[in-house]
């Protein structure tokens, strides 16, 4: 890479991740904490233990993910005959039913999106173990579209949360959410977490070590 | 608040995905700048930026209000009716012993929009009319940035949609003022993230005080 930038950290700053005020690195006396002078949020040139962050909540998440997948999220009871749903058979009715378009959406935002963070990290956390030096800006690219598009494998839980509020009428038909509905609204919540607390930096320090 | 050793600033943009140093630009209002090693967003130039997102939050107030007062929707089923409303998802999953879930629910279609609302308003407020920053504006203004991503309005509106879809096989469905007030909510939040440049308001915060 020709006329790469000087780095902030190569040259001695450090940019506060809140609010983009570019401070000069120094070490914080014993007992202080080196703040940013215009926000007043901890500053560090790099997310503080990232990798290790991200692996715990990324190992949490995939554990989450299988009884996420193989509990029912929510039973449909009408006229006291139950029809349980996960994830997956949920995509599968709305297909059967004819909602192609729908069933699609449910299917990349339940299903693609909570697959591609978890294996999209996973990648992210091995490449920079690794050290590798392949592709540095399609993986930063890739780690901007696992951070933007996570909050979309909501939509399920939300969902279920109008179902149940609407569905209340007694025998004739009710909606009781299942265990998997937890787990995966966890899933959602603690991959978000795992792919704030990555940090891209990281990949391009490996690229400055071998230059 | 911890002692702190006092920092030196520096007139200078770090990229915040690949830290490379770069020159501060003046942008035309409507362009951005990305950076030159990785690509990431670096700078983003509005029309008017403070002026459009007050008017967008005002705007979303109203709306705010109205989605939370009113019915949402009405589920009819054999001469049965089951009116919601915008909360209540949240309370029955609360109820029936999904805490976790209700809280989560309750947060990212409601909670974090309003404080998101309110502390814009907060720190945007005093700094368009007064020419003077909110008191705490840095924790304040850093808890809005941060919490961004957990307000899912728009996410929850696709939720109702699907849940529409599943039920109109078997029932009738009515919705409220609320959900057309959701509706514009959710159109209103997205123009004032839109015109909002956090850079612009960071720099006229430090600069006012």
């Amino acid at each position: 890479m020709s006329a790469a930038p000087m780095t902030a950290s190569a040259a001695g700053l450090m940019g506060c991740h809140a609010c983009g005020m570019v401070v000069r690195k120094r070490h914080a006396k014993p007992g202080q904490s080196l703040r940013c002078p215009r926000c007043e949020a901890p500053v560090h040139a790099r997310k503080p233990d990232s990798l290790q962050r991200t692996t715990a909540l990324l190992f949490t998440a995939a554990v989450l993910y299988i009884p996420a997948n193989l509990f029912p999220i929510m039973t449909v009871i009408s006229f006291g005959q139950g029809q349980a749903d996960t994830i997956l058979s949920g995509v599968i009715h709305l297909a059967h039913g004819g909602m192609i378009s729908l069933a699609l959406l449910v299917f990349f935002a339940s299903v693609l999106v909570p697959v591609l963070k978890l294996s999209g990290l996973t990648f992210l956390l091995l490449s920079v173990h690794l050290r590798w030096q392949w592709r540095p800006r399609d993986r930063t690219l890739l780690y901007r579209i696992i951070e933007s598009v996570g909050r979309w494998s909501m939509i399920d839980i939300f969902m279920i949360s109008i179902l149940v509020a609407l569905v209340k009428l007694g025998n004739v038909a009710t909606i009781e959410t299942g265990l998997g509905a937890t787990c995966f609204g966890a899933v959602v919540v603690i991959t978000m977490f795992a792919s704030m607390s990555f940090d891209p930096r990281l990949i391009w320090d490996v690229m400055e070590e071998e230059e | 608040m911890a002692a702190t050793t006092p920092t030196e600033t520096v007139a200078f943009i770090a990229c915040h995905e690949c830290d490379a140093l770069l020159h501060e630009r003046v942008l035309p209002p409507g362009s951005i700048a990305r950076c030159t090693r990785c690509g990431g967003l670096v700078q983003r130039a509005r029309h008017d930026s403070i002026d459009r997102t007050l008017a967008f939050l005002f705007a979303g107030l109203v709306l705010f209000i109205l989605a939370n007062v009113y019915p949402f929707m009405t589920f009819r089923l054999e001469g049965r009716e089951q009116v919601s409303n915008l909360v209540s998802g949240a309370i029955v999953l609360w109820d029936e012993g999904l805490p976790e879930l209700g809280i989560l629910v309750f947060m990212t279609s409601i909670g974090f929009p309003a404080l998101q609302i309110f502390g814009l308003l907060y720190v945007l407020g005093p700094l368009r009319f007064e020419q003077r920053p909110a008191r705490h504006f840095g924790p304040v203004f850093r808890m809005i940035l941060a919490i961004g991503p957990w307000g899912m309005l728009e996410v929850y509106m696709l939720g109702v949609l699907v849940a529409i879809v599943k039920l109109s096989e078997m029932a009738t469905l009515a919705p409220g003022v609320a959900f057309w007030s959701f509706c514009g909510l959710i159109v209103t939040m997205t123009a004032a993230n839109a015109s909002l440049d956090p850079a612009l308001v960071w720099k006229k915060l430090g600069a006012a005080r």
